[in-house]
């Protein structure tokens, strides 16, 4: 073979290959601008130009070149970019597509690719057998952390993680459909050909940029009288054009869950120069499908001998793929080491092209007698019954050693390529995924599917369906449907072999890499076994063989037959470590799609949520609720803002949105009896017009939720819950109501978002509202305290309720959310001009701290009961049942020395308590110290004119007057026990 | 993610759908003021928790609400069958009802399995 | 036991490492023990080391099912830490990571506790005054804690978007500088080698198929997979599989078993310091030494042993992790896992005596059982020999779902472990 003058690479052979010579692509490697064809994938540009080092290995940073070419590449894996923050680590070389302007790094090396200092480590590698780390780094002991782990950490890792937000978006689809196939090969193929023709709905899934599967490389199968690869394509037009069909290319399945559920991640646009501003970058596909076909192949195993690793040494059939469909020659001059059939295909295509093979090494004393028929016509060497037992060359391979199997005179060859095959491994990844069991064929010495778990099944290379015809007849029969399809190629293949090659056994010292990403070798794995490592998830975890991003494609059957062998225990025996998703990696930003920034979670905000923002409130997270958490003016801080909000409120009045407390509408004649099985309280009592605070409490006894009730009439409650416990609240009753009362008519209905809620609170409140009510009478008498009427305000039909959560006179106007922000509006600027203020959450929580009202999930946590909360007389005495009330008996909640809600004053009224300080009767006492019971609540209060605090105290009703301490990291402060009423203790104000 | 029949709304629809609400057939005793701390542990707390065959119940809570009984492997997740609350606690489908089942990738409701016994 | 250090390696590696020994022996049972202890997880093995150790008995069988560290010592996100709220608590994770501090030394094994710092955000004025209460407690008890601003959190993990613009903007954090991760492999191997060396008896792939009782109900030993083997003292520490043994007793435990989900991304160079976790976003995340990203995910809301789940659940818990770190949208996923977690109804664990004298029981760990392994070994090897709690367990017992005296750490903090 001449050298060439193509511009696409000295190796790029002409009329070979599947890619259009015209039309090209500029990338740059290391600094260094390379053009390619388009179709190329990195691997295939740069092996174009005769570039075999792409990057360096984990441990030893080990020259490491091209291995195979597909997803299964351990070693190639490069950092491709755009831009800056278009920067992608850990890109597989085999699989990534040039693009024009790519910038494309090897990573793991300093300061360069060829000269890497971190290769040292190659030199001390006697030191690095598998598991040092457990036997040392143990002194001093400070030294792990500080010292060795930094500099492991270091030395360990791939790629350098992106540094800036990724602007690039992706996108999600859900599916369903009667048949996915995974695999677009022969056998995919006729499955979806099959499957098509019975009209059923048709997912035909590849994870190349084209079908063909092994057709890419296989140039010797014939289909309906057509090249392999043509018909591939000319079937996939087919297919594409029928309406139930969906055909996705660059698209993996990477993982098959439960009942049918499949994850798909399909790259976009990551090949394309300039890709639409609208077009995600990858997609994840959701579907849900009927049945599965696998069809995904199989992969080819690599030779586990002494220094098999040099760049330069690759997988036959990547060889092959890199002529046939690249049009680029892996070497001039290469050899052949193999234990299987198909690497002799490979080398007669190479030779073919009028590439020299050196020869071909054939580890068995028979190979298939056709491959070696027309290697012999074809005047290539043969050495059957020989071992590839070394190779040399520093950053490519030069030459390797041959040797007569079992002993014999060395001869070194020389090459400038090595491809090699140990056979095929089936692709069982999905259907152990699907939990599939599986069976070892001792024959094949490979494992396949035995036992389905889900409706899915197996055909072809991954179902160990070596006959082609048999292939066809088995693909169309799990296609369910018909299709004629007439293959056959011209070799049948045999032979493979799992475990260490001939010169890397177990009485060898020599590195025969099994994984590469993870420099594992041979010895290593026989070194975890002599450790006692008899169990082959020990011998991974331990090696970490097959735990690199490739997640062990070429290296587990190897792995396993070294730990076999040195066990002394068949394969089945020793077992095969859990196949687990993703099939290959997946990118995060695929797999959240549109869940991001306001995608993220929803945020829900109330009917005046624009106004509040509008008056210039600063909001809080509530939950999923955005709430007005205060309103401060032109200058205020926080601070200044709640104790302006405070005062205006007790002193004139103010205006609260109070729309994101739970509402649930509870109807029909037996709702009040209910009512009083979910509630600690007595519900029947409560007349038609009246509201009562309840309390519920799960079967345990503690408090659950709170809440005002207004019973609007005999067979209807208005239920308020707190914020975040509305859709919990309903469930629960649901849940009671469904299943164990299930004979009382009653129906429950979520209207927390029907209404929008206006609290009108303090002195003017009344006054406040007056004008805009019909159908009420608002005076005392009429409408006392926990009144509820139906009437309308502004016109708007509502439900107002007289009730207070300040202490205050106050009002609750229910109207529909359609008419919240009216509503407010309109009280707001009538409440405005009397003086009144907008107060948010926080003026709400000193408020009603001020009164010692409490706040569920603040002041309780789950361990309260209502007597310890101090609401001992919500509990109904008369009530023969309700849910909580054996819960409430045992021993422990009736005990002595219970924590029970109480005041805190700081003997120093300027002091505010830290919400969540602990609380101690003897702050001298050593650590640790004895602790009574914690802060709840704590604010400053303008009105009080001093510091309050609610407080959770063992024993603490009876430590009334008592003094405890609050010890901080720099002072203790003193505080006195008292009742939790801090304003207005005769509470005369609420009654306006 | 698990696909799941809902009794009531007979249509299998995604696990996101609906919330596992623990084991089925645990009846709130009758006179539950009068039980012993023991028998109010084992009520409230106790599960059997099986590996293999479980009884429990679902909620279609972003469907039709309702709560209902599945009987599900808790090995294999695979569901035998659903149906409505209620119900007593239904015998699950023979080896080979369960392998048709399994063939047909239909989760047979209670209704159905009965139906056909009849 | 051929001792490890620096010194060993260099001998070892002029002579191609053939001179190691086994680091366990893999016997025959015995007919019988004087104590068995089903499951060989860090909590069995710890547990039988420390019998050997501290309370001189030696004849231990030590019985897995699988391969030992093969549940959920091997599968999980390996966070340790000890701010916890409650007494009962502090107790048992503080000795815990007392016991971490010098286990390496201990076992002379490099289980590679690494004390990062363990960081939980928090997001509202909710999660702000309940980290306040555990910095609190933790301070009076003697754990570190502190509290951080949304600037020194970032100072402290520089990857971390502090933004207000966030859905859930941070208001800031809860650090423990001793909390860390290990390796979790390290763990249950350490601890074999160290028992073994005592002359414990680790048999794997053993199942226990019943255990046998006495004229008084006591235990008489376990029927296995290898035939009958007596005891009169059985320690049941078998995390998502404890319901399924314990009932062969005839004692039911108070759990639910589900699967909880975790996942790797690709090994990267050192871009992440330190663990964090959010409880309001529901995720956590540390890098591990291979440079792993490793993110702990929910759990499936139902029952199972099948360590598997479903996708929504790894999705929902990336969302979370690129909302906190928007630069890793670009990283991917290498692998996702299920471990069955055994939870109790007040998430915390069950360490004590049952109804069955002579029986043991160490179960309910939920999603804390690894940052625990030292201590709960320690307690429980204290329980099975003295047959009586030690002081710093004494709340973990099976009595308090009677008497409602319960360890509600989930109620009163709502943190994830």
């Amino acid at each position: 073979m001449s050298a060439s003058p193509d511009k696409t690479g000295a190796f790029r052979i002409k009329g070979v290959g599947r890619h259009t010579p015209a039309r090209t692509a500029r990338f740059t490697f290391d600094g260094k601008s390379y053009t390619a064809l388009e179709g190329d994938t990195v691997a295939s540009a740069l092996l174009a130009h005769g570039v075999h080092l792409l990057g360096r290995s984990f441990k030893y940073h080990r020259p490491r070149g091209i291995l195979t070419a597909g997803p299964e590449e351990p070693n190639a894996l490069l950092d491709v970019s755009r831009d800056s923050a278009r920067r992608q680590p850990n890109v597989r070389a085999t699989v990534q597509e040039v693009f024009d302007g790519a910038k494309i790094a090897s990573q793991n090396r300093w300061p360069s690719l060829s000269f890497d200092v971190g290769a040292f480590n190659d030199v001390l590698s006697p030191f690095f057998a598998a598991g040092f780390y457990y036997k040392t780094f143990m002194w001093p002991r400070e030294a792990w952390a500080k010292l060795y782990e930094p500099i492991i950490r270091r030395a360990a890792g791939l790629g350098e993680a992106p540094k800036e937000e990724d602007p690039d978006h992706y996108a999600n689809r859900f599916a369903h459909c009667d048949v996915l196939i995974a695999g677009a090969g022969i056998a995919g193929l006729t499955a979806a050909l099959s499957a098509a023709s019975t009209g059923q709905t048709v997912f035909l899934v590849d994870e190349q940029p084209e079908v063909g599967g092994a057709l890419h490389f296989d140039t010797s199968t014939m289909i309906d009288g057509q090249n392999g690869y043509d018909w591939a394509q000319d079937a996939a037009a087919r297919l594409k054009a029928m309406p139930n069909v969906t055909v996705l290319n660059r698209t993996t399945v990477f993982g098959y869950y439960n009942h049918g559920f499949l994850g798909l991640a399909e790259r976009v646009t990551d090949h394309v120069v300039r890709p639409a501003k609208d077009l995600p970058r990858e997609r994840l596909w959701q579907v849900r499908a009927k049945k599965v076909v696998l069809a995904t192949g199989a992969i080819e195993r690599h030779m586990v001998f002494a220094n098999n690793d040099r760049p330069g040494i690759m997988l036959a059939s990547a060889a092959r793929s890199f002529l046939n469909h690249h049009g680029v020659s892996v070497g001039h001059n290469v050899g052949v080491y193999t234990a299987h059939d198909s690497a002799y295909e490979a080398a007669f295509d190479l030779h073919r092209a009028g590439v020299t093979i050196a020869a071909i090494v054939d580890c068995r004393a028979d190979p298939g007698e056709a491959v070696v028929a027309q290697a012999r016509a074809l005047g290539v060497d043969v050495l059957t019954g020989h071992s590839v037992t070394d190779t040399s060359g520093r950053l490519r391979i030069s030459s390797m050693t041959v040797v007569r199997n079992g002993g014999g005179n060395a001869r070194k060859i020389k090459v400038d390529a090595l491809i090699v095959s140990a056979g095929w491994t089936p692709s069982v990844h999905l259907f152990s995924q699907s939990r599939g069991k599986l069976r070892f064929d001792e024959a094949n010495q490979r494992f396949l599917p035995d036992i389905y778990a889900q409706n899915c099944i197996s055909v072809g290379a991954c179902n160990g369906t070596d006959d082609i015809a048999d292939l066809v007849d088995e693909a169309i029969a799990a296609g369910g449907g018909s299709a004629v399809v007439s293959a056959e190629n011209r070799f049948e293949w045999t032979g493979g072999m799992i475990g260490a090659a001939e010169g890397a056994g177990p009485d060898t010292v020599v590195k025969a890499f099994v994984d590469f990403q993870h420099d594992v070798t041979a010895k290593d794995i026989r070194l975890a076994v002599r450790e006692g490592m008899h169990s082959i998830e020990h011998i991974k975890r331990f090696t970490t063989n097959g735990m690199a991003s490739d997640q062990g494609k070429l290296s587990n059957m190897h792995g396993l037959a070294i730990a076999a062998e040195m066990l002394g225990r068949p394969i089945p025996q020793v077992g095969l470590t859990t196949f687990r998703a993703p099939y290959t990696p997946v990118t995060y930003g695929t797999l959240i799609a549109h869940s991001r920034a306001e995608l993220f979670d929803p945020t829900r905000k109330t009917p005046m949520h624009a106004l509040e923002a509008a008056a210039g409130a600063e909001f809080e997270d509530v939950g999923n609720w955005k709430r007005a958490w205060y309103f401060p003016k032109r200058g205020e801080d926080m601070h200044v803002a709640v104790n302006r909000e405070c005062r205006t409120v007790r002193d004139i009045g103010g205006v609260f949105d109070a729309s994101t407390l739970g509402k649930i509408e509870v109807v029909g004649p037996d709702a009040a009896q209910f009512l009083n099985l979910l509630y600690t309280n007595a519900w029947d009592t409560l007349k038609p017009g009246k509201c009562r605070y309840g309390i519920m409490t799960r079967e345990d006894g503690f408090i659950y939720d709170d809440g005002v009730v207004g019973r609007l009439a005999e067979d209807r409650f208005h239920v308020t819950t707190t914020t975040g416990g509305a859709p919990r609240v309903l469930h629960h009753m649901e849940d009671y109501l469904q299943t164990e009362f299930p004979h009382l008519k009653v129906w429950l209905t979520s209207t927390t978002e029907q209404w929008a809620v206006i609290a009108v609170q303090g002195p003017k409140a009344r006054e406040i509202i007056q004008p805009f009510v019909e159908g009420v009478d608002l005076s005392n008498e009429a409408f006392p305290h926990m009144s509820v009427a139906e009437c309308t305000v502004t016109g708007v039909p509502a439900r107002l309720f007289r009730v207070s959560f300040t202490g205050e006179l106050g009002f609750e106007v229910n109207v529909p959310a359609d008419f919240g922000a009216a509503v407010w509006k309109a009280i707001w600027e009538r409440a405005e001009g009397l003086g009144a203020c907008l107060y948010g959450t926080e003026s709400m929580h000193v408020l009603r701290a001020e009164k010692g009202y409490l706040i569920v999930g603040q002041d309780t946590d789950g361990t309260v009961t209502p007597d310890d909360a101090g609401y001992g007389w919500a509990v109904s005495k008369k009530k023969t049942d309700f849910v909580g009330i054996r819960g409430l008996k045992r021993p422990d909640l009736v005990r002595e020395g219970r924590k029970q809600l109480v005041g805190l004053l700081t003997r120093d009224p300027g002091d505010v308590l830290e919400e969540g300080a602990q609380i101690v009767a003897d702050p001298n006492q050593p650590k640790p110290m004895t602790m009574l019971g914690h802060v709840t609540s704590s604010y400053w209060s303008e009105n009080c004119d001093r510091s309050i605090a609610i407080a959770l105290v063992a024993g603490g009703r009876a430590k009334a007057g008592e003094t405890l301490y609050v010890p901080m990291s720099d002072r203790t402060i003193a505080v006195e026990v008292t009742d939790m009423v801090f304003f207005d203790k005769e509470g005369g104000r609420i009654h306006g | 993610m698990l696909l799941i029949h809902c009794p009531y709304c007979e249509e299998d629809r995604s696990e996101l759908e609906f919330r596992w609400a623990g084991e089925a057939h645990i009846a709130r005793p009758e006179n539950i003021s009068a039980i012993t701390d023991e028998e109010f542990a084992e009520y409230f707390f106790l599960r059997n928790n099986e590996k293999g065959l479980t009884y429990e119940r679902w909620r279609h809570i972003h469907g039709c609400g309702r709560f209902f009984n599945a009987a599900r492997d808790t090995v294999s997740d695979r569901f035998l069958m659903t149906y409505k609350a209620g119900l007593a606690r239904q015998p699950v489908p023979t080896a080979e009802e369960a392998a048709a089942i399994i063939e047909d990738k239909t989760v047979e409701t209670w209704e159905a399995v009965e139906g056909d016994a009849r | 036991m051929r001792k490890y250090s620096v010194f060993a390696i260099a001998r070892e590696a002029m002579r191609a490492h053939k001179g190691w020994d086994a680091q366990w022996i893999s016997p025959e049972p015995r007919s019988s023990y004087d104590v068995i202890i089903i499951g060989a997880g860090g909590h069995g093995l710890g547990a039988a080391y420390y019998l050997a150790k501290e309370h001189g008995i030696t004849n231990i069988a030590v019985i897995e099912k699988g391969w030992l560290g093969g549940g959920n010592t091997g599968r999980n996100t390996t966070i340790i830490r000890s701010n916890y709220l409650y007494e009962e608590s502090m107790d048992i994770y503080e000795h815990s990571l007392k016991l971490w501090e010098g286990l390496s030394q201990d076992l002379n094994y490099n289980v590679m506790y690494s004390p990062r710092g363990v960081m939980m955000l928090s997001h509202n004025t909710h999660d702000m005054q309940s980290f306040k209460r555990h910095i609190n407690a933790n301070r009076l008890y003697g754990i570190d804690n502190e509290w951080l601003t949304p600037e020194q959190a970032r100072a402290f993990c520089p990857p971390l978007d502090i933004a207000k613009t966030a859905r859930y903007p941070i208001n800031g954090a809860a650090l423990q500088r001793r909390g860390g991760t290990a390796r979790h492999d390290a763990v249950a191997w350490g601890y074999a080698r160290a028992a073994s060396d005592r002359g414990v008896h680790i048999i794997q792939n053993c199942e226990v198929t019943g255990i046998r009782r006495g004229p008084n109900g006591e235990v008489q030993g376990v029927e296995t997979s290898k035939g009958f083997i007596g005891a009169r003292k059985i320690g049941v520490s078998a995390a998502g599989h404890s319901s399924v043994v314990m009932e062969m007793a005839g004692v039911r435990v108070p759990l639910h078993s589900n699967p909880l989900q975790a996942l790797v991304s690709e090994p990267l160079k050192p871009i992440f310091p330190c663990v964090v976790m959010s409880n309001t976003v529901h995720a956590y995340i540390s890098q591990s030494d291979k440079g792993e990203l490793v993110i702990g995910a929910g759990t499936d809301q139902y029952n199972s042993y099948s360590q598997t789940g479903g996708l929504q659940i790894i999705t929902h818990t990336l969302d979370a992790i690129c909302e906190l770190f928007p630069i890793f949208r670009r990283v991917k996923m290498m692998r996702q896992w299920g471990g069955i977690t055994d939870n109790t109804p007040d998430r915390s664990p069950i360490q004590g005596v049952t109804p069955v004298p002579g029986l043991f029981v160490n179960c309910g760990w939920g999603t804390g059982g690894f940052k625990a392994t030292p201590g709960s070994a320690n307690l429980f090897a204290h329980l099975i020999a003295k047959g009586e709690p030690h002081r710093l367990a004494a709340g973990l017992n099976l009595d308090r779902f009677r008497t409602g005296r319960l360890i509600d750490e989930a109620a009163a903090a709502a943190v994830a472990h």
